[in-house]
């Protein structure tokens, strides 16, 4: 479960990136993050990952305090949650079950267990069939279905991602979309952050709109236009 | 338990090979560190070897370096002999050899050689007296020890060179004093170099690190691999020094004893094993000692 209660995040320099931010996400839910660019939605994410730790207020993320939690828990956080970014971070020279398989030797998995599970999160995400290719060999798509497969295969509570299609087209977006949907039937909490209007409004979940650094609004549907009314007014 | 072995098995297998992976990866970088290591190693190696020869040269100078006590005439002979029990109490002491006056005699009369008839007259009547030969443990002492000696009663004198003592002091401090600093000095350097390549190592795989922090690697997990690295390296520029220096000791000492033949050295086989203990310890304390730092700055975030 996430529960977000009254966050104040300001940067080193003075930046206000979130001014009293409060949202909670069930287990099992599928949710989306909405906003325009530098209205703070990355820096939820960041403190949800514990790679920052709020100003003020409370972060609780699968039962871990990221305001008060001791540097060397950080790690243990990290693994029930799977993390997803615009940008994929695959690494080049590895291929594509090699990239998957190396998360769960980060964690300590034995071989057994890796051999049996890479191939299925791979066969989830579709790419079963593309085991043995470079990241380079794949199309944009692919390749963020390999990201997504990484961050599943620690067996996570969440997934979160951060703008997983801003490098999509909008086909290869919305299969991207249906896929954690899919992830999210099978019982993982799924956060998507994203601006994109057209794609949120092709599934009815449950939208959270941040601007400026606040909750502006919280609903289910396609709500974008209404929350871009709310922040003119 | 048995869980817990086996995850350690996996991950001490997942360590050697990535830590092997990365000497490969950086295949280049890696050899050079361990080249120029091995250098290190092999000059500090070189000039203790150096150090070591000054030091056994010195020791049999020592040794030679006598104290003569000269008992006073009005001791018997009885008591004489009996003074080496109060001689042995001084700590000092190392070797003690008592030489009664006929001893004496005849020595300087080899001594005088053909010249011996000018006192050949003076056997009957020998002017000398008994006497002892000490050699001392430690000649830095050489001072106290005589004093020591000189105190004891029926001691009448003392004749030593403590000028020798002096100098061969004075030698030894100095030869112990630049090794020190070369050793101190290429320690700092072999620290520096393997603290570089350990840093690249981290430079070339950061997204890797990026990534296994993101999914909740720990630390010292991954950590590890870098250690096994740069303790690798430092133990492979141990053995290869250790082999440098068997052959370039093997020749110096060769053309030494080939061109000034009254020089002698200690044969390689005397300390060929110590020697192989001490340089690869210290390739791997300084490949451990040179990642762990490395690391430990570079993880804090
Ligand atoms: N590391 C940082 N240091 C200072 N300011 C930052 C940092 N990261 C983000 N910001 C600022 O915080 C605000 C929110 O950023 P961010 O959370 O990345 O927004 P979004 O992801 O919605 O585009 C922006 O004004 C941004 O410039
Ligand atoms: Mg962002």
């Amino acid at each position: 479960m996430i529960k977000i209660s009254e966050v104040f995040k300001t940067y080193d320099n003075g930046t206000k990136a979130l001014k009293g931010v409060s949202l909670t996400i069930e287990d099992g839910e599928f949710a989306f993050i909405v906003g325009p660019s530098g209205s703070g939605k990355s820096t939820i994410i960041k403190l949800l990952a514990a790679e920052l730790r709020p100003t003020s207020g409370k972060v609780n993320i699968n039962g871990y305090d990221v305001g008060s939690l001791h540097q060397k828990e950080i790690p243990y956080l990290r693994r029930t949650i799977g993390v997803v970014f615009q940008d994929f971070r695959l690494i080049e020279k590895k291929t594509v079950y090699e990239n998957v398989a190396f998360v769960m030797r980060a964690v300590g998995a034995p071989s057994r267990v890796i051999k049996k599970r890479v191939p299925y999160v791979l066969d989830l995400v579709g790419l079963l069939h593309k085991q043995r290719r470079y990241p380079t060999e794949l199309s944009g798509g692919e390749q963020q279905r390999v990201a997504i497969a990484r961050a599943l295969v620690n067996n996570p509570n969440v997934i979160i991602a951060d703008e997983p299609t801003g490098n999509l087209d909008p086909a290869r977006s919305l299969e991207l979309m249906m896929l954690l949907e899919k992830i999210n039937s099978l019982g993982t909490t799924v956060v998507v952050v994203t601006h994109e209007k057209e794609l949120v409004d092709q599934f009815a979940k449950r939208v959270i709109a941040i601007d400026g650094g606040m909750v502006i609004s919280d609903k289910m549907g396609g709500y974008y236009e209404s929350a871009a009314q709310t922040s003119q007014n | 338990m048995k869980a817990q072995l086996r995850r350690l098995r996996t991950n001490l297998a997942y360590f050697f090979r990535e830590g092997f992976k990365n000497i490969f990866v950086n295949g280049f970088m890696s050899f050079a560190a361990m080249s120029v290591l091995a250098a290190c190693i092999l000059i500090t190696g070189s000039f203790t070897l150096v150090a070591y020869n000054i030091g056994v040269m010195i020791e049999d100078l020592e040794s030679q370096n006598e104290i003569a006590v000269y008992i006073d005439d009005t001791v018997p002979r009885e008591e004489a002999i009996k003074l080496e029990y109060q001689l042995k109490k001084i700590d000092n002491v190392d070797t003690i050899e008592f030489v009664p006056k006929e001893d004496a005699f005849e020595d300087y009369l080899e001594e005088l050689g053909d010249d011996a008839y000018i006192i050949e007259d003076l056997r009957e009547d020998n002017p000398l007296r008994d006497g002892y030969k000490i050699t001392m443990k430690d000649i830095s002492l050489h001072g106290e020890t005589v004093k020591e000696i000189s105190d004891i009663a029926g001691v009448g004198e003392t004749i030593s060179r403590k000028d020798i003592s002096d100098k061969l002091l004075q030698i030894k401090n100095v030869v112990n004093a630049i090794s020190m600093a070369l050793i101190a000095l290429l320690g700092a350097v072999s620290l520096f170099i393997v603290a570089n390549t350990v840093r690249l190592a981290l430079f070339y795989r950061r997204e890797e690190i990026a990534i296994m922090k993101m999914v909740g690697a720990t630390n010292s997990f991954i950590r590890m691999p870098f250690v096994v690295e740069g303790t690798i390296i430092g133990f492979l520029s141990g053995v290869v020094s250790y082999y440098a220096q068997y052959f370039v000791y093997k020749y110096i000492t060769d053309k030494l004893i080939a061109g000034a033949s009254f020089i002698e050295v200690v044969p390689f086989d005397a300390f060929s094993g110590t020697l192989f203990m001490t340089v690869t310890f210290a390739g791997v304390v300084i490949g451990l000692i040179g990642s762990v730092f490395t690391i430990q700055k570079f993880m804090k975030v």
